[in-house]
């Protein structure tokens, strides 16, 4: 199969912080000041100069060199930041590349977030009319998909009311629906799955599934929701800090993102010293984090219910005479699940001396959570005192299904949150 | 294996404007100069009879402050004509450059979303501008054809056969300096309080509420250099056949257009591609 998309070594750079100094005034006193020879006035003391603008610059993608065959489903994977979605702009043209190219093959369209553009004045038929037109089809051809469309939304009957009188459920459904009955060769899709009732969502993969298959179309699917990529996807690629940092089946793909190697967050030690997002008085450091498995073995998968050992390793400053550790367990929606504390259990450690390094151990006897990514956050304070360190977001874990507890992880989203082992039977 | 249908590449070339892509979008165009319509006047009473307020009552204050308080000179025209015929061809003009100057602020979160030529953004307001002129100078229609069943001097000549002309002129330098200007304000949002009472100092540079004749001599140079003033002499001269019309003047208009025209789709263009980054 030819390639459809040809991207070749693009980078993209943005200016972190300021750009220009957003007023005709500041930014005339810079160039008085430059045409005099004299430093930008409107930097800070130690700030670099970088010709007329202020802060640094940051590279969204770099070198980034991939190619995607004519009716592939190409699934794009990676952290938040790592530069996923600029790629998606700049193949959907919202912006321009700092350097490198792309090739295309045939018409894009881009679906990052759906009902761009609807107006909630018109009505159903005006906006689907309008909807298609921003998304780049002909009159003709919505003319030609309407029908298509309406009955795919389910909302025949308020084809005629303003789109402001619609459920949030039914604005979604029609924006989708729009979308994805779009006439382009490619299509570009962003986290749109995050919407809609479980039942339209299932009908959205689906949907998405028959572009690919049935009509031979190109789809580049960007999501957080590993199970909707393993579905669709049977390539993928695994962005880092720019860069593709793996490109290859799904499978293995998804199995390098959640592992070790992918990046601080999910690797199982992580060393804290640049840990930015850190709380507490100070006076002890947590320096090192690890977790194992029930088999004492590194890895941040982890079965439900099995044990989860951590090691917390912390340098103390000064003297304290006595300890507690503790473990905060939070899911990915923000919600905090648990805070298991030393002292909750009368477990109390020291004295310790400054200068001191320890190595805390904690085994948890297993997580009864669904399946899913559960963030893990170590904490220490002195005994009836405050905390002394806290590392926010320190390790994110892979929780996973095991043979006797099994959960959709995809199709259920927010049912509950305990899984535990019961007997079920009839009498 | 050279046959690809879209390169996107850094750097557009200058003077790549992408018309054709444009004229593929045209139903979008019309799109939104439906949709601008259509939602307009949606939960109005008096719905699209404001098409017609706003003229008859800007008139109405002219007559009475500039008119009768003021007692500012008309060529020898009906006042309430003569103000009217100012207001509705200043209006076409003014609103192409006041709303064509928002494009890319108003529109950013679509812009943000999704790719279509942006040119389509300030060619639907042209348009739909265009409309609403067109109601309000069949408005102006029916008062000069009351006022000349009425016996006042109203005479029409020859210089009516370049009205299409002179909208072409308006909508060119309503365009071009609101694109220009829509394409500054990404990084300058200073210009946007500058536009909104711009446009009505400009009006007062402009023979809206005075003839030309009303001016000295040695000042007539200056208001001449405003590209505006040709189009409304022109404009009233055709139609009410008074005033004055001088072709040097009005093809000194006509090159500004294009001036500004070729400007300020060249500056559009540029920011178009990274505007995203800065706004």
């Amino acid at each position: 199969m030819p390639p459809v998309i040809s991207v070749e070594s693009l980078s993209k750079s943005y200016r972190l912080g300021v750009i220009g100094s957003g007023t005709f005034t500041n930014d005339l006193k810079v160039w008085v000041a430059r045409m005099r020879g004299k430093p930008n006035p409107l930097l800070k003391i130690g700030q670099e100069d970088h010709g007329n603008r202020v802060g640094e610059e940051i590279w969204a993608l770099k070198d980034v060199t991939f190619q995607v065959e004519q009716g592939e489903v190409l699934g794009i994977i990676g952290r938040n930041g790592a530069g996923k979605s600029t790629l998606l702009k700049i193949l959907s043209r919202v912006t321009a590349p700092t350097s490198g190219s792309v090739k295309v093959k045939g018409r894009i369209a881009s679906l990052l977030e759906v009902g761009t553009g609807f107006h909630p004045e018109l009505t159903g038929r005006e906006n689907i009319y309008l909807n298609g037109a921003i998304l780049g089809m002909t009159k003709a051809e919505v003319k030609h998909r309407f029908d298509e469309i309406v009955e795919f939304a389910e909302i025949a009957k308020f084809i005629d009311t303003p789109v402001k009188r619609y459920s949030s459920g039914m604005y979604v459904r029609l924006a989708f629906a729009v979308a994805a009955h779009l006439e382009s060769e490619i299509l570009l899709v962003d986290e749109v799955l995050a919407v809609g009732d479980a039942e339209f969502q299932k009908k959205c993969l689906g949907k998405m599934g028959d572009v690919a298959s049935k009509e031979g179309r190109t789809v580049l699917f960007v999501s957080h929701n590993m199970g909707a990529v393993q579905q669709l996807c049977q390539k993928s690629i695994l962005i880092s800090e720019g860069r593709v940092l793996l490109a290859g089946d799904s499978d293995k793909v998804i199995k390098r993102y959640l592992s070790a190697e992918n990046n601080d967050i999910s690797n199982p030690i992580i060393n804290t010293e640049f840990h930015k997002i850190r709380s507490g008085i100070g006076g002890a450091k947590i320096v090192k984090i690890e977790i194992r498995n029930q088999d004492n073995q590194l890895s941040s998968i982890i079965g439900i219910a099995e044990r989860i050992n951590v090691l917390m390793q912390v340098e103390f400053l000064h003297d304290f005479s006595g300890i507690v550790i503790g473990i905060e367990i939070w899911n990915q929606k923000g919600i905090h699940l648990l805070n298991l504390r030393s002292d909750s259990q009368s477990k109390f450690f020291g004295p310790v001396k400054h200068n001191e390094i320890v190595d805390f151990f904690i085994s948890i006897p297993g997580l009864p959570f669904y399946p899913g990514e559960y963030i893990i956050e170590p904490w220490l304070c002195e005994k009836k005192g405050k905390r002394l360190d806290h590392l926010h977001n320190a390790v994110t874990i892979s929780l996973q299904s095991r043979h006797n507890l099994k959960a959709e992880d995809f199709f259920q989203p927010g049912k509950g949150i305990l899984l535990i082992d019961c007997d079920w039977a009839i009498r | 294996m050279e046959d690809w249908d879209l390169v996107i590449e850094p750097r557009r070339r200058l003077l790549d404007l992408r018309l054709g892509e444009l004229w593929r979008y045209r139903d979008l165009v019309m799109l939104f100069v439906r949709r601008d319509f259509v939602a307009a006047y949606k939960q109005t009473i008096l719905g699209p009879l404001w098409y017609l307020i706003q003229p008859l009552l800007t008139t109405i204050t002219f007559t009475v402050i500039f008119g009768n308080i003021a007692g500012l000179p008309t060529d020898g025209l009906p006042q309430f004509l003569f103000y009217m015929s100012g207001t509705v061809i200043w209006g076409y003009f003014a609103d192409c450059l006041t709303k064509t100057s928002n494009t890319f602020v108003q529109n950013a979160n679509l812009f943000g979303k999704v790719y279509f030529p942006r040119m389509a953004v300030p060619v639907s307001i042209l348009i739909s501008n265009l409309i609403t002129f067109a109601i309000q100078f069949a408005f102006f229609l029916v008062f000069m054809g009351y006022f000349a069943l009425r016996g006042a001097a109203v005479l029409p000549n020859i210089w009516i056969l370049f009205f299409p002309v002179l909208i072409l002129m308006m909508a060119g330098l309503g365009l071009g300096l609101g694109v220009l200007i829509s394409a500054m304000t990404t990084k300058y949002r200073d210009l946007r309080f500058l536009v909104s009472f711009g446009v009505s100092l400009l009006m007062y540079a402009t023979p809206v509420i005075y003839p030309v004749s009303s001016i000295p001599e040695r000042f007539q140079v200056l208001i001449k250099l405003n590209p505006m003033t040709p189009i409304v002499e022109t404009f009233r001269y055709g139609f009410l056949g008074a005033g004055s019309v001088n072709p040097l003047d009005l093809v000194y208009s006509f090159c500004f257009m294009l001036v500004v025209v070729a400007l300020g789709s060249i500056v559009f263009n540029r920011v178009e591609a990274t505007f995203m980054d800065t706004v």
